[in-house]
Protein backbone atom coordinates (compact mmCIF):
# COMPACT_ATOMS: atom_id res chain seq x y z
CA UNK A 1 0.00 0.00 0.00
CA UNK A 2 2.79 2.34 1.02
CA UNK A 3 4.51 1.60 -2.27
CA UNK A 4 1.43 2.40 -4.29
CA UNK A 5 1.03 5.75 -2.56
CA UNK A 6 4.71 6.48 -3.05
CA UNK A 7 4.40 5.62 -6.70
CA UNK A 8 1.43 7.95 -7.06
CA UNK A 9 3.23 10.81 -5.32
CA UNK A 10 6.44 10.33 -7.29
CA UNK A 11 4.64 10.26 -10.62
CA UNK A 12 1.93 12.77 -9.87
CA UNK A 13 2.91 15.06 -12.75
CA UNK A 14 2.96 12.25 -15.28
CA UNK A 15 -0.41 11.01 -14.04
CA UNK A 16 -1.86 14.51 -14.12
CA UNK A 17 -0.53 14.88 -17.65
CA UNK A 18 -2.15 11.62 -18.71
CA UNK A 19 -5.45 12.63 -17.12
CA UNK A 20 -5.52 16.02 -18.87
CA UNK A 21 -4.44 14.47 -22.16
CA UNK A 22 -7.19 11.84 -22.01
CA UNK A 23 -9.71 14.55 -21.14
CA UNK A 24 -8.72 16.71 -24.10
CA UNK A 25 -8.58 13.70 -26.43
CA UNK A 26 -12.10 12.72 -25.42
CA UNK A 27 -13.26 16.27 -26.22
CA UNK A 28 -11.53 15.95 -29.58
CA UNK A 29 -13.09 12.58 -30.40
CA UNK A 30 -16.50 13.91 -29.42
CA UNK A 31 -16.06 16.92 -31.66
CA UNK A 32 -15.41 14.60 -34.60
CA UNK A 33 -18.73 12.80 -34.26
CA UNK A 34 -21.84 14.57 -35.38
CA UNK A 35 -24.34 15.63 -32.72
CA UNK A 36 -22.14 14.81 -29.79
CA UNK A 37 -19.90 17.86 -29.66
CA UNK A 38 -21.84 19.66 -26.98
CA UNK A 39 -19.41 20.24 -24.15
CA UNK A 40 -16.83 22.50 -25.74
CA UNK A 41 -18.89 24.90 -27.79
CA UNK A 42 -18.86 28.62 -28.43
CA UNK A 43 -22.60 29.02 -27.88
CA UNK A 44 -22.06 29.92 -24.23
CA UNK A 45 -22.66 33.39 -22.86
CA UNK A 46 -18.98 34.32 -22.60
CA UNK A 47 -17.75 33.52 -26.12
CA UNK A 48 -21.08 34.31 -27.76
CA UNK A 49 -21.18 37.70 -26.05
CA UNK A 50 -17.56 38.46 -26.95
CA UNK A 51 -18.08 37.53 -30.60
CA UNK A 52 -21.27 39.55 -30.93
CA UNK A 53 -19.49 42.55 -29.37
CA UNK A 54 -16.66 42.13 -31.87
CA UNK A 55 -19.17 41.84 -34.67
CA UNK A 56 -21.07 44.96 -33.63
CA UNK A 57 -17.81 46.86 -34.19
CA UNK A 58 -16.73 45.24 -37.45
CA UNK A 59 -20.26 45.31 -38.88
CA UNK A 60 -19.99 48.93 -39.99
CA UNK A 61 -17.26 48.15 -42.49
CA UNK A 62 -19.51 45.85 -44.52
CA UNK A 63 -22.67 47.96 -44.66
CA UNK A 64 -22.26 49.02 -48.28
CA UNK A 65 -21.73 45.48 -49.59
CA UNK A 66 -24.59 44.23 -47.43
CA UNK A 67 -26.87 46.89 -48.93
CA UNK A 68 -25.99 45.89 -52.44
CA UNK A 69 -26.62 42.25 -51.62
CA UNK A 70 -30.07 43.10 -50.28
CA UNK A 71 -30.87 45.12 -53.40
CA UNK A 72 -29.85 42.17 -55.57
CA UNK A 73 -32.05 39.84 -53.58
CA UNK A 74 -34.96 42.29 -53.79
CA UNK A 75 -34.51 42.53 -57.52
CA UNK A 76 -34.56 38.79 -57.92
CA UNK A 77 -37.60 38.35 -55.70
CA UNK A 78 -39.44 41.13 -57.54
CA UNK A 79 -38.70 39.44 -60.87
CA UNK A 80 -40.04 36.16 -59.52
CA UNK A 81 -43.11 37.92 -58.22
CA UNK A 82 -43.90 39.53 -61.56
CA UNK A 83 -43.21 36.25 -63.37
CA UNK A 84 -45.74 34.51 -61.15
CA UNK A 85 -48.26 37.23 -61.91
CA UNK A 86 -49.30 37.63 -58.31
CA UNK A 87 -52.22 39.94 -57.98
CA UNK A 88 -51.43 42.10 -55.00
CA UNK A 89 -54.83 43.76 -54.85
CA UNK A 90 -56.77 40.53 -55.01
CA UNK A 91 -59.78 40.09 -52.78
CA UNK A 92 -59.17 36.36 -52.48
CA UNK A 93 -58.52 35.31 -48.88
CA UNK A 94 -56.49 32.37 -47.72
CA UNK A 95 -57.29 30.88 -44.36
CA UNK A 96 -53.79 30.87 -42.92
CA UNK A 97 -54.83 28.70 -39.95
CA UNK A 98 -55.09 25.63 -42.14
CA UNK A 99 -53.32 26.64 -45.36
CA UNK A 100 -50.18 28.20 -43.93
CA UNK A 101 -46.91 27.35 -45.63
CA UNK A 102 -44.97 24.63 -43.79
CA UNK A 103 -41.68 26.56 -43.76
CA UNK A 104 -40.98 29.72 -41.81
CA UNK A 105 -37.78 31.72 -42.01
CA UNK A 106 -35.96 33.59 -39.21
CA UNK A 107 -33.22 36.03 -40.04
CA UNK A 108 -29.98 35.85 -38.06
CA UNK A 109 -26.57 37.47 -38.13
CA UNK A 110 -23.36 35.46 -38.45
CA UNK A 111 -21.02 36.48 -35.63
CA UNK A 112 -18.29 33.92 -36.22
CA UNK A 113 -17.43 32.09 -39.41
CA UNK A 114 -14.57 29.59 -39.90
CA UNK A 115 -13.44 28.19 -43.20
CA UNK A 116 -9.75 27.38 -42.82
CA UNK A 117 -10.07 24.19 -40.77
CA UNK A 118 -11.33 20.72 -41.65
CA UNK A 119 -14.33 20.97 -39.32
CA UNK A 120 -15.82 24.43 -39.55
CA UNK A 121 -18.63 25.91 -37.51
CA UNK A 122 -20.62 29.13 -37.79
CA UNK A 123 -22.03 30.98 -34.80
CA UNK A 124 -25.28 32.93 -35.28
CA UNK A 125 -26.95 35.37 -32.91
CA UNK A 126 -30.34 33.67 -32.62
CA UNK A 127 -31.07 30.85 -30.19
CA UNK A 128 -33.86 29.03 -28.41
CA UNK A 129 -35.37 32.37 -27.41
CA UNK A 130 -36.10 33.02 -31.11
CA UNK A 131 -37.17 29.39 -31.69
CA UNK A 132 -34.02 28.25 -33.40
CA UNK A 133 -33.49 24.60 -32.51
CA UNK A 134 -31.10 21.80 -33.57
CA UNK A 135 -31.67 20.24 -37.01
CA UNK A 136 -32.99 23.39 -38.62
CA UNK A 137 -31.51 24.35 -41.98
CA UNK A 138 -29.55 27.58 -42.49
CA UNK A 139 -29.37 29.37 -45.86
CA UNK A 140 -28.43 32.73 -47.32
CA UNK A 141 -30.27 34.42 -50.14
CA UNK A 142 -27.97 32.56 -52.55
CA UNK A 143 -27.83 29.05 -51.18
CA UNK A 144 -27.27 26.47 -48.47
CA UNK A 145 -24.96 27.26 -45.53
CA UNK A 146 -25.43 24.43 -43.03
CA UNK A 147 -27.54 22.87 -40.30
CA UNK A 148 -28.05 24.09 -36.73
CA UNK A 149 -26.35 21.67 -34.41
CA UNK A 150 -26.25 23.15 -30.95
CA UNK A 151 -28.29 25.94 -29.39
CA UNK A 152 -28.23 28.01 -26.23
CA UNK A 153 -30.66 30.70 -25.12
CA UNK A 154 -29.27 33.46 -27.36
CA UNK A 155 -26.86 31.77 -29.79
CA UNK A 156 -26.73 28.76 -32.09
CA UNK A 157 -23.86 26.85 -33.58
CA UNK A 158 -24.27 25.88 -37.22
CA UNK A 159 -22.38 22.93 -38.63
CA UNK A 160 -21.12 24.47 -41.86
CA UNK A 161 -21.31 22.77 -45.24
CA UNK A 162 -17.50 22.98 -44.98
CA UNK A 163 -17.29 20.35 -42.24
CA UNK A 164 -16.21 16.75 -42.60
CA UNK A 165 -19.19 15.64 -40.48
CA UNK A 166 -21.76 17.42 -42.61
CA UNK A 167 -23.90 15.30 -44.97
CA UNK A 168 -26.56 17.34 -46.74
CA UNK A 169 -28.73 15.73 -49.38
CA UNK A 170 -28.70 17.52 -52.70
CA UNK A 171 -29.36 16.59 -56.27
CA UNK A 172 -29.65 17.71 -59.85
CA UNK A 173 -32.12 20.40 -60.78
CA UNK A 174 -33.16 18.75 -64.03
CA UNK A 175 -33.66 15.18 -62.80
CA UNK A 176 -34.48 13.44 -59.56
CA UNK A 177 -31.16 11.72 -58.87
CA UNK A 178 -29.52 12.87 -55.68
CA UNK A 179 -26.47 12.31 -53.51
CA UNK A 180 -24.88 13.70 -50.38
CA UNK A 181 -22.67 16.78 -50.13
CA UNK A 182 -19.32 16.34 -48.38
CA UNK A 183 -16.19 18.48 -48.20
CA UNK A 184 -12.62 17.32 -48.76
CA UNK A 185 -11.11 20.21 -46.79
CA UNK A 186 -9.24 21.86 -49.65
CA UNK A 187 -11.06 24.77 -51.25
CA UNK A 188 -13.76 26.65 -49.29
CA UNK A 189 -15.66 27.37 -52.50
CA UNK A 190 -15.83 23.81 -53.80
CA UNK A 191 -17.68 20.87 -52.20
CA UNK A 192 -18.13 17.30 -53.42
CA UNK A 193 -21.40 15.60 -54.28
CA UNK A 194 -21.09 11.85 -53.77
CA UNK A 195 -23.15 8.79 -54.63
CA UNK A 196 -25.02 10.20 -57.61
CA UNK A 197 -25.85 7.07 -59.64
CA UNK A 198 -24.12 6.80 -63.01
CA UNK A 199 -27.46 6.65 -64.79
CA UNK A 200 -27.78 10.38 -64.16
CA UNK A 201 -27.13 12.54 -67.19
CA UNK A 202 -24.90 15.37 -66.04
CA UNK A 203 -22.74 17.98 -67.62
CA UNK A 204 -20.49 20.78 -66.44
CA UNK A 205 -22.41 23.87 -65.41
CA UNK A 206 -25.56 22.04 -64.31
CA UNK A 207 -27.28 23.41 -61.23
CA UNK A 208 -27.35 21.48 -57.96
CA UNK A 209 -30.24 22.16 -55.56
CA UNK A 210 -31.54 20.71 -52.30
CA UNK A 211 -33.99 17.93 -52.81
CA UNK A 212 -36.49 18.20 -50.02
CA UNK A 213 -36.05 14.57 -49.04
CA UNK A 214 -35.40 15.44 -45.42
CA UNK A 215 -37.39 17.76 -43.19
CA UNK A 216 -34.46 20.17 -42.94
CA UNK A 217 -34.40 22.01 -46.26
CA UNK A 218 -37.35 22.68 -48.56
CA UNK A 219 -36.93 21.57 -52.16
CA UNK A 220 -35.18 23.92 -54.55
CA UNK A 221 -32.69 25.87 -52.45
CA UNK A 222 -29.62 26.47 -54.55
CA UNK A 223 -26.29 24.84 -53.74
CA UNK A 224 -23.97 25.42 -56.68
CA UNK A 225 -23.02 24.46 -60.20
CA UNK A 226 -21.08 21.42 -61.43
CA UNK A 227 -17.42 22.27 -61.92
CA UNK A 228 -16.25 18.84 -63.08
CA UNK A 229 -17.02 15.18 -62.41
CA UNK A 230 -15.66 11.66 -62.64
CA UNK A 231 -16.80 8.09 -61.92
CA UNK A 232 -15.65 6.44 -58.69
CA UNK A 233 -13.38 3.36 -58.59
CA UNK A 234 -16.20 0.85 -58.99
CA UNK A 235 -17.67 2.90 -61.86
CA UNK A 236 -21.10 2.93 -60.28
CA UNK A 237 -21.30 6.45 -58.86
CA UNK A 238 -20.29 9.90 -59.93
CA UNK A 239 -18.02 12.06 -57.81
CA UNK A 240 -18.93 15.64 -58.66
CA UNK A 241 -17.08 18.83 -57.72
CA UNK A 242 -19.64 21.56 -57.05
CA UNK A 243 -18.81 25.25 -57.10
CA UNK A 244 -20.94 26.86 -54.39
CA UNK A 245 -23.22 29.82 -55.07
CA UNK A 246 -22.32 31.21 -51.66
CA UNK A 247 -18.94 32.66 -50.99
CA UNK A 248 -18.45 30.75 -47.72
CA UNK A 249 -15.66 33.10 -46.67
CA UNK A 250 -18.03 36.06 -46.67
CA UNK A 251 -21.40 35.41 -45.03
CA UNK A 252 -23.19 38.26 -43.32
CA UNK A 253 -26.86 37.52 -42.76
CA UNK A 254 -28.52 34.11 -42.92
CA UNK A 255 -32.02 32.67 -42.59
CA UNK A 256 -32.79 29.65 -40.45
CA UNK A 257 -35.62 27.49 -41.74
CA UNK A 258 -38.20 26.01 -39.44
CA UNK A 259 -40.29 23.17 -40.84
CA UNK A 260 -43.62 23.25 -39.02
CA UNK A 261 -44.52 19.80 -40.32
CA UNK A 262 -41.31 18.10 -39.25
CA UNK A 263 -42.90 16.50 -36.16
CA UNK A 264 -45.74 15.14 -38.21
CA UNK A 265 -43.41 13.76 -40.89
CA UNK A 266 -41.09 12.20 -38.32
CA UNK A 267 -43.95 10.52 -36.45
CA UNK A 268 -45.15 9.04 -39.74
CA UNK A 269 -41.67 7.78 -40.57
CA UNK A 270 -41.47 6.09 -37.17
CA UNK A 271 -44.54 3.90 -37.73
CA UNK A 272 -43.04 1.32 -40.13
CA UNK B 1 6.29 38.26 -6.64
CA UNK B 2 2.76 39.63 -6.61
CA UNK B 3 3.58 41.90 -9.51
CA UNK B 4 4.85 38.89 -11.49
CA UNK B 5 1.67 36.95 -10.79
CA UNK B 6 -0.44 39.86 -12.02
CA UNK B 7 1.73 40.09 -15.13
CA UNK B 8 1.12 36.42 -15.93
CA UNK B 9 -2.64 36.72 -15.44
CA UNK B 10 -2.81 39.80 -17.68
CA UNK B 11 -0.65 38.06 -20.27
CA UNK B 12 -2.94 35.00 -20.22
CA UNK B 13 -6.10 37.05 -20.82
CA UNK B 14 -4.49 39.34 -23.41
CA UNK B 15 -3.07 36.44 -25.42
CA UNK B 16 -6.41 34.58 -25.48
CA UNK B 17 -8.24 37.73 -26.59
CA UNK B 18 -5.68 38.59 -29.29
CA UNK B 19 -5.73 35.02 -30.55
CA UNK B 20 -9.50 34.61 -30.84
CA UNK B 21 -10.44 38.13 -31.90
CA UNK B 22 -7.65 38.94 -34.35
CA UNK B 23 -5.27 36.13 -35.23
CA UNK B 24 -7.89 33.42 -35.86
CA UNK B 25 -9.25 35.59 -38.69
CA UNK B 26 -6.02 36.26 -40.58
CA UNK B 27 -6.27 33.23 -42.91
CA UNK B 28 -3.14 34.21 -44.81
CA UNK B 29 -3.13 32.39 -48.20
CA UNK B 30 -6.46 30.87 -47.24
CA UNK B 31 -5.50 28.77 -44.25
CA UNK B 32 -2.53 30.16 -42.29
CA UNK B 33 -3.20 31.49 -38.79
CA UNK B 34 -0.34 32.02 -36.33
CA UNK B 35 -1.01 30.51 -32.90
CA UNK B 36 0.90 32.94 -30.72
CA UNK B 37 -0.97 32.21 -27.47
CA UNK B 38 1.70 29.63 -26.63
CA UNK B 39 3.98 32.58 -25.76
CA UNK B 40 2.35 32.24 -22.34
CA UNK B 41 3.67 28.68 -22.00
CA UNK B 42 7.09 29.71 -23.34
CA UNK B 43 7.48 32.51 -20.80
CA UNK B 44 6.32 30.76 -17.62
CA UNK B 45 9.26 30.84 -15.14
CA UNK B 46 11.39 27.70 -15.04
CA UNK B 47 10.97 27.04 -11.32
CA UNK B 48 7.15 26.96 -11.50
CA UNK B 49 5.10 24.28 -9.74
CA UNK B 50 4.79 21.60 -12.44
CA UNK B 51 1.28 20.37 -11.61
CA UNK B 52 -0.07 23.91 -11.57
CA UNK B 53 1.70 24.61 -14.87
CA UNK B 54 0.09 21.56 -16.51
CA UNK B 55 -3.39 22.54 -15.35
CA UNK B 56 -2.99 26.17 -16.44
CA UNK B 57 -1.70 25.13 -19.87
CA UNK B 58 -4.66 22.78 -20.25
CA UNK B 59 -7.04 25.62 -19.35
CA UNK B 60 -5.32 27.98 -21.80
CA UNK B 61 -5.84 25.46 -24.59
CA UNK B 62 -9.42 24.80 -23.51
CA UNK B 63 -10.25 28.52 -23.66
CA UNK B 64 -8.96 28.69 -27.23
CA UNK B 65 -10.96 25.54 -28.03
CA UNK B 66 -14.18 26.98 -26.64
CA UNK B 67 -13.76 30.13 -28.69
CA UNK B 68 -12.80 28.40 -31.92
CA UNK B 69 -15.13 25.36 -31.67
CA UNK B 70 -12.33 22.88 -32.14
CA UNK B 71 -13.19 20.23 -29.56
CA UNK B 72 -10.08 19.64 -27.45
CA UNK B 73 -7.22 19.94 -29.91
CA UNK B 74 -5.61 23.07 -28.47
CA UNK B 75 -5.98 21.73 -24.92
CA UNK B 76 -4.21 18.51 -25.90
CA UNK B 77 -1.40 20.32 -27.74
CA UNK B 78 -0.85 22.75 -24.84
CA UNK B 79 -0.78 19.95 -22.27
CA UNK B 80 1.80 18.08 -24.34
CA UNK B 81 4.19 21.02 -24.71
CA UNK B 82 3.76 21.94 -21.04
CA UNK B 83 4.71 18.38 -20.09
CA UNK B 84 7.79 18.14 -22.29
CA UNK B 85 9.02 21.70 -21.76
CA UNK B 86 11.61 20.54 -19.15
CA UNK B 87 13.04 18.09 -21.69
CA UNK B 88 13.25 20.79 -24.36
CA UNK B 89 14.82 23.24 -21.90
CA UNK B 90 17.43 20.69 -20.85
CA UNK B 91 18.37 19.84 -24.41
CA UNK B 92 18.61 23.48 -25.44
CA UNK B 93 20.27 25.07 -22.41
CA UNK B 94 22.12 22.06 -20.97
CA UNK B 95 23.88 22.77 -17.69
CA UNK B 96 22.61 26.25 -17.03
CA UNK B 97 19.10 24.79 -16.92
CA UNK B 98 20.15 22.19 -14.36
CA UNK B 99 21.32 24.97 -12.07
CA UNK B 100 18.17 26.97 -12.73
CA UNK B 101 20.14 30.03 -13.77
CA UNK B 102 18.41 30.55 -17.11
CA UNK B 103 16.41 33.75 -17.39
CA UNK B 104 14.08 33.46 -20.36
CA UNK B 105 14.16 37.22 -20.89
CA UNK B 106 17.85 37.60 -21.70
CA UNK B 107 18.92 34.70 -23.89
CA UNK B 108 21.07 34.80 -26.97
CA UNK B 109 19.23 34.76 -30.27
CA UNK B 110 20.39 31.25 -31.20
CA UNK B 111 19.14 29.60 -28.02
CA UNK B 112 15.92 31.56 -28.06
CA UNK B 113 15.32 30.58 -31.69
CA UNK B 114 15.96 26.89 -31.01
CA UNK B 115 13.70 26.87 -27.94
CA UNK B 116 10.81 28.60 -29.73
CA UNK B 117 11.19 26.44 -32.84
CA UNK B 118 11.13 23.14 -30.95
CA UNK B 119 8.14 24.09 -28.84
CA UNK B 120 6.15 25.48 -31.77
CA UNK B 121 6.87 22.44 -33.97
CA UNK B 122 5.76 19.96 -31.30
CA UNK B 123 2.66 22.01 -30.53
CA UNK B 124 1.65 22.29 -34.18
CA UNK B 125 2.23 18.62 -35.01
CA UNK B 126 -0.05 17.54 -32.15
CA UNK B 127 -2.55 20.27 -32.99
CA UNK B 128 -2.95 19.48 -36.69
CA UNK B 129 -2.82 15.69 -36.26
CA UNK B 130 -5.77 15.92 -33.88
CA UNK B 131 -7.58 18.61 -35.85
CA UNK B 132 -7.49 16.67 -39.11
CA UNK B 133 -7.69 13.31 -37.28
CA UNK B 134 -7.19 11.21 -40.35
CA UNK B 135 -3.91 9.58 -41.30
CA UNK B 136 -4.85 9.35 -44.95
CA UNK B 137 -4.41 13.15 -44.94
CA UNK B 138 -0.85 12.94 -43.60
CA UNK B 139 0.50 15.21 -46.35
CA UNK B 140 -2.06 17.86 -45.44
CA UNK B 141 -1.04 17.56 -41.77
CA UNK B 142 2.63 18.00 -42.65
CA UNK B 143 1.92 20.89 -45.00
CA UNK B 144 -0.18 22.73 -42.47
CA UNK B 145 2.33 22.06 -39.68
CA UNK B 146 5.26 23.32 -41.74
CA UNK B 147 3.74 26.54 -43.03
CA UNK B 148 1.87 27.46 -39.87
CA UNK B 149 4.99 26.78 -37.79
CA UNK B 150 7.03 29.15 -39.97
CA UNK B 151 4.38 31.83 -39.54
CA UNK B 152 4.05 31.28 -35.78
CA UNK B 153 7.82 31.21 -35.19
CA UNK B 154 8.38 34.49 -37.06
CA UNK B 155 5.53 36.28 -35.27
CA UNK B 156 6.51 34.84 -31.87
CA UNK B 157 10.16 35.87 -32.21
CA UNK B 158 9.13 39.35 -33.31
CA UNK B 159 6.83 39.74 -30.31
CA UNK B 160 9.46 38.40 -27.93
CA UNK B 161 12.06 40.82 -29.27
CA UNK B 162 9.76 43.84 -29.35
CA UNK B 163 8.20 43.34 -25.93
CA UNK B 164 11.38 42.32 -24.14
CA UNK B 165 11.56 43.46 -20.56
CA UNK B 166 14.97 44.58 -19.42
CA UNK B 167 14.67 43.51 -15.81
CA UNK B 168 13.53 39.91 -16.20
Amino acid sequence: MQQIINFLINNKNALLFLLLLILSLSFTVQSHSYHKSKIVSSTNFLSGGLYSWQHSVSDYFGLKIENERLLEENERLRNQLSALGVDTVSTKYVDTVSFDRPFSFTKARVIKNDYSKIDNYILINKGEKDSVFPDMGVITDKGVVGIVENTSKNYSRVISILNSNSRINAGLKKSNQYGSLVWDGKDPNIVQLETVPRQAIIKEGDTIITHGRSTIFPKGIGVGTILNYQLNETKSYYLINVKLFNDMTDIGFVYSIQNRDSKEIKSLEKID
Amino acid sequence: MNKDLLLHIVRFILLVLIQVLILNHINFLGFLNPYIYIIFILLVPINVNKSLFLVISFLLGLFIDIFSDSGGVHAAACTVIAFIRPVVLRSVFGLSYEFQTVKLGNLGFGERFLYVTLMVLIHHIVLFSLEIFNFSHILLILKKTLFTSLFTIVVTLLILVLLRRDDS
